[in-house]
């Protein structure tokens, strides 16, 4: 097998990326991919809680380069999904505790037996930016309609390049229809624009991320949530399917009526 | 309302457009406008320009990045 990895990166924190990371990783599962998710935020793990796996890890990334253990024993197998795992970050560490070598040398290995490897990228552009690029065919960078996002997602679209990784994707997060329809905040075709890059899709503002991080169950597994089905979504256009991009729904006058007395 | 009544997003965006010329050219603002004097410099040996109405913006395109530049001619439409 000759999996493909695909790198989740943003340069600016807090855009989604950890849990587009995990969103993404599930909704390949859901479609029977065999997928390993590689968290690589050495120092801030978090793809664990997300994913609702933390009380399972006993070693981590930093433990396989250094052979304290097998790769197969770090790798933690998700609770939902038989063909999904988890390569946690370490965290006790720092982002000098694995080389670019070593981590293109991690996903070499575990491509002979996945169809997909998503790294979860820190924030920033240093060490641990260039680390979780090392081993990627593919970059997906995450945006939210906010000009310092949107900025440090033109600085990495430069970056990546430079590192050949060419062609990168965008996922515009947290998009909300009733403000861009009222003018106060950008559209998706403003920021696709300015990119200049492909868009693979785009996340509505949704609570329910919130209640899911709660839980530690990804909102892709939702049936019922627009997030969720942006995601899986996602998931499908990286496995080469051609899908319309989801109409944003505004507020309904029904629920906007109701925000106005107070009754949501 | 602000006290103009400019959509916000499109001051988000025109900031944008503005921080993302520097970062893309790896130039300062003051760079910025030395290079933009000068042009309307060169330029106006030879042609008017309507120096108010010039534009210059730095566009990812399929193989680069580029500096586009529109200097418009006086008096033209």
């Amino acid at each position: 097998m000759a999996g493909k990895t695909i790198v989740i990166t943003s340069g600016k924190g807090g855009v989604g990326k950890t849990t587009s990371s995990a969103n993404i990783g599930t909704a390949l599962a859901m479609h029977g991919n065999k997928v390993c998710l590689i968290d690589a935020d050495i120092g801030l793990r978090n793809l664990d809680v997300v994913m609702g796996l933390e009380n399972r890890i006993v070693y981590d990334i930093v433990d396989v380069v250094e052979n304290n253990c097998r790769l197969e024993q770090a790798m933690i197998r998700d609770k939902r999904y038989d063909g999904l795992y988890l390569l946690p970050a370490a965290q006790t560490r720092d982002k000098t505790s694995v080389t670019p070598f070593q981590m293109k040398e991690l996903i070499e290995k575990l491509k002979e037996d996945m169809d997909y490897i998503v790294v979860d990228s820190p924030a920033g552009i240093e060490q641990g930016f260039k680390n979780a690029i090392a081993g990627a065919d593919r970059a997906i960078i995450v945006t939210t309609p906010e000009i310092s996002a949107v900025r440090d997602a033109d600085r990495i679209i430069g970056l990546l390049e430079a590192e050949g990784l060419r062609d990168p994707e965008v996922i515009i997060n947290r998009i909300r229809a009733d403000m861009v329809e009222r003018g106060d905040m950008m559209g998706i075709e403003d920021m696709i624009e300015i990119l200049a890059i492909e868009l693979i899709g785009i996340v509505p503002e949704d609570e329910g991320i919130v209640v899911s991080t709660n839980r530690g169950e990804p909102i892709a597994l939702n049936d019922n949530a627009k997030a969720g089905q942006a995601y899986r979504n996602i998931a499908r256009r990286i496995m080469g399917e051609d899908l319309p991009m989801m109409k944003l729904e505004k507020d309904s006058f029904i629920s906007r009526f109701k925000k106005l007395v107070g009754l949501s | 309302m602000k006290s103009d009544d400019k959509k916000s997003k499109s001051v988000a965006k025109e900031r944008l457009q503005f921080v993302l010329v520097q970062d893309r050219v790896k130039l300062t603002p003051d760079e910025m406008d030395a290079m933009r004097d000068e042009l309307i410099e060169v330029l106006s040996k030879y042609i008017d320009v309507d120096s108010q109405k010039i534009e210059m913006d730095v566009r990812r395109e399929d193989d680069m990045t580029a500096l586009v530049a529109n200097f418009p001619l006086k008096g033209s439409k």
